[in-house]
């Protein structure tokens, strides 16, 4: 029985294999349609679900910079209106005598503040969070702004309370601080691995003059480790290069060195907390806003949904369009491959009822078509796969920028009154030219009027190409291939022997 | 061999129905070389397709060795024709990507024959039937004989119990003619195969021991006196 079932195979194996590659060849224009048609459809779907994973990776990049390692949540409390009216650049004047001062005065302020939008509360929210149920690690942390301000008060004019005497010349710059929490490295806004040069902060760290620095703020600053750098007027010393992306802080440093330097001695702006499991993020979230009822608490679900921007729409079209296009060219490439077998099959019916004449069995013959079929749909596969990659390699060769926006408009008038010498500071002068110097000069409106606490982010697209999508193709040449070899087959199975040798008589 | 009572098919076209056999009493003898004669459209196809069990009768029997063919599940039906039936085309019906030899195995593949054995075979009928030197020749580059003969070839090549030619030498001219029914003939004889013929061309039917002569879907018989017959091509 085994003998025979393998001299079967063999014996079919060999005609199978000689039938089919001579019919192919023998129809070899109408086999390339169908092998072209699937491969554009395979090609498209592969290129559209690399481009997908790669608007994913973006958005994972985009919210992991936001969120910081190992996080799955954030507690952080929004700032109130008029909050931050009273930090000023000391020695500037109050904000309410209206004193301004004498022309020539040669000026040069520097202030560590959190970030705009953001209020501080007491770190014993730490340990409250982390005695929580389903938290696994939870540390503080600042999110500062390290804003500088220099030049020389010009001649005033007469009218208006303007400077009239000549433009003002002041130097504004600007750059973003956190404090870390480096009694645990694995949650938190910098983990020890992101290190590229020089180390990480030590246990004895906490209140050292130490700071490390995003590669990015690095370049642009010529620093380097064992460079100084100034914060708040205190001079630190760089330790270490982190690799980072363009969203996280430009400068880190100790805790509590940071809550020194900004005078928020045990206060923390943000808590970042691991959860034990994806599962209890839910759970723990829910907990927290109980136990803190006026801090808000950021998920990575809540956070995706407030991503906008070019990174959202591309997100959007890869879902809506990308997708819809995809399946609309799949479903056209597997109609066009099975009518064409369809037809090819009804050409062939002499030849299909020959065969079951000489006593072949319908199996055999649907074998046959469907044989053909699957062999189209692989070579349309490989050709697809081929498509696929190289739609991946243009897309990330060409590389688009996009941007992700994430937060919203914070109106933080009331920090207008005291950030730069309060109303009376500089009546009528409205801009400070120079301004904008610091590496993210979006967070510069901060102090003034109404500005945005919104957080953007530019990231670059790529098309990465994951097993699951190469399977896919595949998963989808064979469908295409037993789809053409379907609508085939099911034509050679109805034929009747007799009817079919008739049908050319 | 074949017994047939009162064995009627009718087709639908159209909503009009046509009798293409129309209450058939036949009895063909194992061994035996019948001629199925008749004008165009009066079921001598459709008899012959019955008799290889290549269709089903809308009512009557069909015995073969005491199978009802008109009973058996479509699958045996497939296997019989496989092992017992031969079939000759006016058509000569090879398939057209496949050469002579591989087209006389493809009647071999059902049979579960080995790769090696079906092509021994395969060549072995195309040399009795003289085409040895024209095995690798796709049947575009074969001659209308030469076709024929690689379609009895493919025939004859599994030992068929019945050999069922529908106007084998139809597309031939009047020398292939000639050759090809002598060729069947010898072969019937040299085989002691069953030989049934379906055709419109009196030289051919003259050669049969018996003659069904098809009209209206019914069938009456001709004997030919053995001294009537023409003497067997050498």
């Amino acid at each position: 029985m085994r003998l025979h079932s393998i001299v079967d195979a063999d014996s079919r194996g060999r005609m199978f294999f000689t039938y089919l590659r001579r019919e192919l060849r023998r129809r070899a224009k109408q086999a390339i349609v169908v092998a072209i048609g699937l491969a554009i459809g395979i090609g498209l779907v592969m290129t559209v679900s690399a481009a997908s994973a790669g608007v994913k990776t973006a958005q994972g990049a985009v919210l992991h910079s936001l969120y910081g390692v190992g996080t799955d949540m954030t507690v952080t409390k929004t700032a109130t209106f008029g909050a931050g009216g009273t930090q000023h650049f000391g020695g500037f004047g109050s904000g309410t005598s209206g004193t301004r001062p004498a022309a020539g005065t040669k000026i040069s302020r520097n202030t560590l503040r959190p970030t705009a939008g953001q209020a501080t509360f007491s770190s014993t929210a730490v340990s409250k969070v982390a005695s929580l149920h389903g938290v696994a690690a939870a540390t503080g942390g600042l999110n500062l702004s390290d804003t500088s301000f220099s030049g020389t008060i010009p001649n005033s004019g007469s009218g208006g309370g303007g400077f009239s005497g000549g433009s003002p010349n002041f130097n504004v710059s600007s750059f973003t601080v956190d404090g870390v929490a480096i009694s645990n490295s694995a949650v938190g806004p910098l983990g020890s691995s992101q290190i590229s040069k020089g180390g990480y902060f030590s246990s004895t760290d906490n209140n050292a003059e130490v700071a490390i620095v995003s590669s990015s703020y690095a370049n642009s600053q010529k620093l380097s480790v064992g460079s100084k750098l100034d914060v708040a007027g205190t001079s630190l010393s760089v330790i270490g290069i982190a690799s980072t992306s363009s969203s996280t802080a430009d400068v880190f440093i100790p805790l509590g060195t940071a809550q020194t330097l900004a005078k928020l001695k045990n206060d923390v702006s943000i808590v970042y907390v691991s959860a034990t499991s994806a599962s209890a993020v839910s759970g723990v979230s829910s907990e927290v806003k109980t136990a803190l009822p006026s801090n808000t608490v950021t998920t990575s679900a809540s956070l995706a949904s407030e991503v906008s921007g070019s990174l959202s729409s591309a997100a959007n079209l890869a879902t809506n369009l990308g997708k819809w296009l995809s399946i609309a060219a799949l479903i056209v490439a597997f109609l066009i491959a099975g009518l064409l077998m369809m037809a090819a099959v009804s050409r062939r019916v002499q030849e299909f009822g020959t065969l079951k004449a000489i006593g072949w069995r319908t199996r055999r013959i649907v074998g046959q078509v469907m044989g053909e079929g699957v062999t189209l749909g692989l070579v349309g596969g490989a050709m697809g796969l081929a498509l696929g990659v190289l739609g991946s390699v243009v897309v990330t060769a060409v590389s688009p920028t996009l941007t992700a926006t994430v937060g919203s408009t914070f109106a933080t008038a009331g920090a207008a009154s005291g950030a730069f010498g309060g109303g009376g500071g500089f009546p009528g002068a409205g801009s400070f030219p120079g301004a904008g110097s610091g590496s993210r000069p979006s967070f510069f409106g901060r102090p003034g009027g109404a500005s945005s606490a919104a957080h953007t982010v530019l990231v670059h697209l790529t098309a990465p190409l994951q097993g699951g999508t190469i399977v896919l193709a595949v998963g989808l040449a064979i469908a295409g291939g037993l789809v053409a070899g379907g609508f085939g087959s099911w034509r050679a199975a109805r034929l009747r022997p007799a009817a079919a040798l008739r049908r050319v008589e | 061999m074949y017994q047939l009572t009162d064995v009627r098919k009718y087709f639908d076209k159209g909503g009009q129905i046509v009798r293409a056999l129309d209450g058939v009493n036949l009895v063909i003898e194992d061994g035996e070389f019948l001629a199925i004669q008749g004008p165009t459209g009066q079921g001598k196809s459709t008899l012959l397709q019955l008799l290889g069990g290549l269709d089903r009768p809308s009512t009557g029997q069909v015995l073969f060795d005491g199978r009802d063919l008109a009973k058996l599940a479509e699958n045996e039906l497939a296997d019989l024709r496989a092992s017992a039936f031969g079939f000759v085309f006016q058509t000569f019906n090879l398939i057209p990507t496949l050469t002579a030899q591989e087209n006389v195995e493809t009647a071999l593949v059902p049979l579960h024959k080995s790769t090696a054995d079906r092509q021994q075979m395969a060549l072995a009928a195309l040399a009795e039937l003289g085409l040895a030197d024209r095995s690798t020749h796709l049947p575009s580059e074969l001659s209308g004989g030469q076709q024929q003969r690689v379609a009895i070839a493919r025939a004859l090549v599994k030992n068929p119990k019945v050999l069922l030619a529908d106007e084998p030498t139809g597309n031939l001219d009047e020398e292939t003619r000639d050759e090809i029914v002598a060729l069947l003939e010898g072969l019937w004889r040299d085989r002691g195969l069953t030989l049934i013929i379906v055709t419109h061309d009196s030289t051919v039917a003259r050669r049969a021991a018996r003659t069904a002569i098809m009209r209206v879907g019914k069938v009456s018989i001709k004997k030919q006196p053995e001294n009537k017959r023409p003497a067997p091509v050498a």
